[in-house]
């Protein structure tokens, strides 16, 4: 079987003394919540840390507090299934729950923190391999190599933004709280992605995400669609959050956010805008599905091909505004309803 | 079902396994642990096709915890392989590697960790080589060469064979249709990975405990390989979590531990990888494939022409027999009175292919069904219903000199067709909603064995303790699909006793007769057949001492319920307890021996040893699906499936094998497959490489019938890779049910399936496969007369006779 590299486990029972903790050991320390992702990484040597900065045992991460109406708190610490089984998240940002729900299995969504998948690492099929099947085809720049396999002439990497929850916490104007050594800092979630597959995180290394800061739910309806395989266990390769303010049936605001088609979770911004005072009609939903399948990147390193899924952008973008919008999935459908 | 008669037979009982693997007792072979072991592991082919110039294992031996390092030279220079005809891998690749996986070096260490450590320390130079990924480049390259051996550069083998006049036979028909189909490779990925540990005795004696399907062709490897008199060496297969085929092959792993235990004087473990399981893969076949048909307009077959163009990967393997499968039970199923069969085999610098689950079959079968549904619409017949009327008829012979015994087909047909309102469903679900069919035929055990011999396929020893407790020896392996219990059931029933006071001991060389091993569905009839035989003989014993003691004739008594007594007059009797006691005072020491050999009826023909079977198995199949005309993805909604298992020796077990089988056919038909990129697999692992879970896993309905074939111990058939077949065309006629696209490959995944979409709304052929084939002459073909609706031979035991 595949081993885990030796390493030590910290096990710091404040935030305070897990930032000191990182900030000690430098460069060879990592944080690790749920381990879900980082312990299979390691075991292929894609991460090769000597020191671990547990941060399970940090009570004040977990839990879900305040109200949807003035803002929900959520503590990154707090395992996907809590969060997706959480009346309040449930009841008011449909979206988040489902995207939390969606995440790998069940017994990995009760080990896995929401602070976990929101930081998870950037994926890709020349890069999620075993250390002997990187060093067999040649390593690449994400770890070990110089150079990037699926654009072999880019000068960055092109690893994929695979977390579900960011782009619906982005679409949603959710908030992280940062805690490091020189303080803390409240940004929100779409800044803290860089566009980038190696430096991915707008994240000091000793800063400790700590908590997701919702805005209070008015009138925000939420949907979040998911491409992969299969009904459980894989990543997704193609995510569409979307979030409408709606007012009288106008469209106040508008947030179209596609995760994993690229470096970062990406806002399609100019899809959204198309929206912003206008009633959602079929023939509007159809124009705004196609702008907002432009910023729609993938490349050949995933399931799936990218082709497929950047044509997909496209109908999930399509499906989530009309189920917004209380329309059947397809337009075909809409004589059966009518 | 007829179960009246019986006490043990044909009722639901829980397998004789179930405790100890539920509650994970069950030592399978990473789980043995045993005093000062020590850890292997194997240095791999980083390239696809490279020859080797140098090992260098100074710094692996350096490292501390490192107790051997060898490479092929540490062996003797022998090669081995499955199939007599391939003998062309090595324990470790000394001057050649072809794929990626291919092992080179191995070393023992102190822990799994050290010995990786050590692995990956070995520095190898390689000579880098062109690498040759498909059939198409196989055929060329014809000046790099992957193996000296073949019948051509890079062509492992190439067959044609024609019985009866094809040409006349498309004459005469109404209809003649061609169709190209591909099917791609997948692998087996069973849940539990190889394993295994070697133990090398101070008298120079070896044992190996293994994740094997096969003891006994891992045992003449090892004695090969390692120059043994094989007396000194003993096989153990462990407990084995998922074959379906993959673990059927002797494999260097088994090789490399036994030499190392030797070198250390310490017993060595090797667990391999998830990743290094796609490289041992002998999965199925990708085979290109042309089917052209005559029929006439009521769907009466008059002639077919089959190819198959199959790629192999870097090792012989089972291939031979795989390709000749591709081209050999066409003609069980369908009523096919002259059939031309021509196929090829191409080494290509892949991971080896070979027998998974079906072997050979699914590929012909998705063609072949796929071909039936387009024929059938093309001549306004309902696709069941065309089926039904060509159905083979029973205790004939086909075309190809196969023998036909019994057939439940019709009844399969007619149970799936009524549970899935087949009638109520086909062509008339609304746009997006869709019904298909399929039919399918298995062996039941390969008429012929691996390597030429003329004795038996399967022994048994049955046991009698003067207690009463039964122990049964047997080479048969459980690879989970119940072999430990159906013998168990064989042994019980005829000895009328409690299945929990009879005791397993299973696939060990030292102590349990051959068995040749739990692939082509053989062991249920063969092994079952050698353990009914050796319980009878006891039987014999048992009732003579009794008949004495009570002063009846044997003849009058009767075994059941624990106790032997006079059939007449149930009082007078014995407990079986007392009976052993009694036969024990009479002959001796109680263990019998029974043993079975298939029977010969193979054509007089070059390549007429793949194909034979005692009797064979028969599935008819519906898939209702649901396809997103939008994104392409393709939901199995319900499957009706029926099988003609001869007689379910355990209902529950076969409905298990049915459902397995489903399964995995689902897998192949909508998303597995076994792909490369540069050289390299390009997923192995079980994130990556798709197989449907439980939630892609539909409601299955499944029907057994019974024929009773005479055949078959009790007359049970085969049931757990028949129901594979159907399934996959099954799901392609359904698509093109619910949406009007025919998707000509597998997998049928939803970008193939929006594209078809795509096409159809622009006007143009809804239809995604392969445009073209490989380009490639076969041999002149041997030419035999079709046997084609001659009666079974005399020896044929009929079930008027039973």
């Amino acid at each position: 079987m595949m081993r885990l590299p030796p390493f030590a486990y910290l096990a710091p029972r404040s935030v305070g003394e897990a930032v000191r903790m990182m900030v000690d050991h430098g460069p060879e320390a990592m944080f690790v919540a749920g381990g879900t992702d980082l312990y299979p990484n390691m075991k292929r040597r894609q991460f090769e840390p000597k020191v671990l900065v547990g941060l399970r045992g940090i009570q004040e991460l977990v839990g879900v507090r305040g109200e949807a109406t003035t803002g929900l708190v959520i503590g990154a610490g707090t395992t996907l299934t809590d969060v997706a089984e959480h009346a309040a998240v449930r009841g008011h940002l449909p979206a988040l729950a489902t995207a939390a729900g969606l995440v790998s299995t069940p017994p990995l969504r009760n080990m896995g923190t929401i602070g976990g998948n929101v930081c998870v690492d950037t994926r890709c099929n020349y890069y999620n391999q075993s250390y002997q099947w990187r060093r067999a085809i040649g390593f690449c720049m994400k770890k070990d190599g110089d150079i990037c396999l699926v654009a072999p002439g880019s000068p960055r990497c092109w690893a994929v933004s695979s977390t579900d929850t960011a782009p619906v916490l982005w679409s949603l104007g959710a908030r992280a709280r940062l805690v490091g050594v020189g303080g803390e800092r409240v940004v929100p979630v779409a800044s803290l992605f860089k566009d980038d597959g190696i430096d991915y995180l707008a994240k000091a290394r000793d800063e400790v995400l700590t908590e997701i800061l919702l805005p209070p739910v008015d009138g925000l309806r939420c949907a979040y669609l998911k491409l992969r395989r299969r009904g459980s266990f894989d990543f997704p390769v193609l995510g569409v959050a979307v979030a409408l303010g709606l007012d009288g049936g106008r469209v106040k605001t508008a947030k179209i956010v596609l995760g994993a088609v690229a470096s970062r979770p990406r806002e399609a911004a100019e899809a959204g805008a198309l929206l912003v005072g206008e009633r959602p009609t079929p023939a509007l939903i159809a124009e705004v599905a196609e702008v907002a399948a432009r910023p729609s990147k993938p490349l050949d390193n995933t399931d799936l091909t990218h082709p497929y899924r950047k044509k997909m952008t496209k109908v999930f973008v399509a499906r989530a505004l009309r189920r917004l919008a209380g329309l059947p999935d397809s337009p075909r459908d809409e004589e059966e309803v009518a | 079902m007829s179960t009246e008669e019986f006490s043990v037979i044909g009722k639901p009982l829980a397998r004789v396994d179930a405790w100890e693997k539920v509650v994970g007792a069950a030592r399978y072979a990473d789980d043995f642990f045993l005093p000062r072991m020590a850890y292997a592991k194997i240095r791999r082919s980083d390239h696809p096709h490279a020859l080797i110039k140098r090992i260098d294992t100074t710094r692996a031996n350096a490292l501390p915890g490192v107790y051997v390092v060898v490479t092929g030279r540490d062996f003797p220079a022998v090669r081995f392989g499955i199939l007599p005809v391939s003998q062309d891998e090595e324990a470790l690749c000394t001057d050649k590697v072809r794929m990626v996986g291919d092992p080179i070096a191995a070393v023992a260490a102190v822990d799994e960790e050290t010995a990786e450590r050590a692995a990956d320390l070995i520095d190898v130079e390689y000579e880098v080589l062109p690498p040759i990924m498909s059939v198409e480049e196989a055929l060329a390259q014809d000046k790099v060469r992957i193996h000296e051996y073949g019948d051509g550069p890079n062509i492992h083998k190439a067959v044609a064979f024609e019985f009866g006049d094809v040409e006349e036979g498309f004459r005469q028909a109404a209809l003649v249709r061609e169709d190209v189909f591909f099917y791609q490779g997948n692998t087996h990925l069973p849940m539990e990975q190889h394993a295994a540990v070697a133990q090398w005795s101070p008298d120079g004696k070896l044992t190996l405990w293994s994740s094997t399907q096969t003891p006994h062709y891992v045992h003449r490897a090892l004695a090969k390989t390692l120059q043994m008199p094989p007396a000194w060496i003993r096989v153990i297969a462990a407990p084995v979590g998922g074959g379906f085929g993959g673990k059927t092959d002797p494999f260097s792993h088994e090789i490399v531990v036994a030499r190392l235990a030797q070198l250390t004087g310490r017993p060595v473990k090797i667990g391999l990888t998830r990743e290094e399981v796609f490289y041992c893969h002998r999965g199925r076949h990708p085979v290109s494939m042309w089917v052209k048909t005559g029929v006439t307009k009521n769907g009466e077959i008059l002639a077919m022409h089959f190819r198959s163009y199959v790629d192999g990967g870097a090792y012989g393997s089972y291939g031979v027999a795989s390709l000749l499968y591709t081209g050999a039970l066409q003609t069980v199923t369908y009523r096919v009175p002259r059939y031309k069969f021509e196929g090829m085999r191409a080494f290509t610098n892949k991971p080896p292919c070979g027998p998974k689950r079906g072997h050979g079959t699914p590929q012909p079968r998705y063609a072949l069904e796929c071909h039936l549904d387009k024929i059938a619409e093309q001549l306004g017949l309902d696709p069941a219903e065309m089926r039904r009327r060509i159905v083979v008829d029973e205790y004939t012979k086909t075309a190809n000199h196969l023998t036909i015994t019994t057939c439940g087909l019709r009844e399969c047909i007619d149970r799936v067709v009524e549970a899935s309102g087949w009638r109520e469903k086909h062509g008339k679900l609304p746009y997006g909603k869709g019904v298909g069919f399929a039919c399918s035929s298995y062996l039941t055990g390969a008429g012929l064995p691996i390597y030429w011999n003329d004795m038996p396929h399967s022994g048994a020893i049955v046991k009698v303790d003067r207690g009463g407790g039964v122990a049964v020896l047997c080479g048969a392996t459980e690879i989970g699909q119940g072999s430990d219990s159906v013998l168990t059931y064989v042994v019980a029933e005829q000895l009328g006793i409690d299945p929990k006071d009879i005791r397993m001991a299973t696939a060990d060389s030292d102590l349990t007769p051959v068995d040749l091993g739990s692939y082509s569905s053989r062991v249920t009839l063969m092994a079952g057949h050698a353990a009914a035989r050796a319980a009878e003989r006891m039987r014999i014993l048992i009732h003579e001492a009794v008949a004495k003691k009570l002063e009846v004739v044997p003849g009058e008594l009767v075994s059941r319920g624990g106790r032997v007594f006079v059939k007449d007059d149930p009082e007078r009797g014995v407990s079986f307890a007392e009976a052993a006691v009694l036969a024990e005072t009479m002959h001796g020491t109680l263990a019998c021996a029974g043993s079975y050999t298939p029977p010969k009826r193979a054509g007089k023909f070059k390549g007429s040893g793949v194909g034979p079977s005692p009797c064979y198995s028969y599935t008819a199949c519906v898939a209702e699906v649901s396809v997103d005309p939008d994104t392409g993805e393709v939901t199995v909604d319900r499957v009706w499936i029926a099988h003609d298992v001869g007689r379910a020796l355990n209902p529950l077990l076969v409905e298990g094998q049915v459902e397995g089988s489903v399964y995995m056919g689902l897998g192949e038909a909508l998303m597995e497959e076994q792909v490369f990129r540069e050289g390299l697999h390009k997923i192995p692992s079980m994130l990556e490489y798709k197989s449907p879970t439980t939630l892609e896993t539909p409601e299955i309905y499944t029907i057994l019938v019974e024929t009773v074939d005479p055949e078959g111990p009790f007359g049970a058939k085969e049931a757990g890779q028949g129901p594979l077949l159907p399934v996959p065309p099954a799901v392609a006629n359904a698509v093109y049910d619910a949406v009007g696209a025919r998707i000509d490959e597998v997998p049928i995944s939803p970008e193939k399936v929006a594209r078809a979409v795509e096409l159809k709304k622009q006007g143009k052929p809804a239809r995604v496969g392969p445009e073209r084939l490989p380009v490639f002459t076969f041999p002149e073909p041997v030419k035999v007369a079709s046997a084609f609706g001659e009666a079974a031979d005399p020896s044929v035991k009929r079930k008027t006779q039973v």
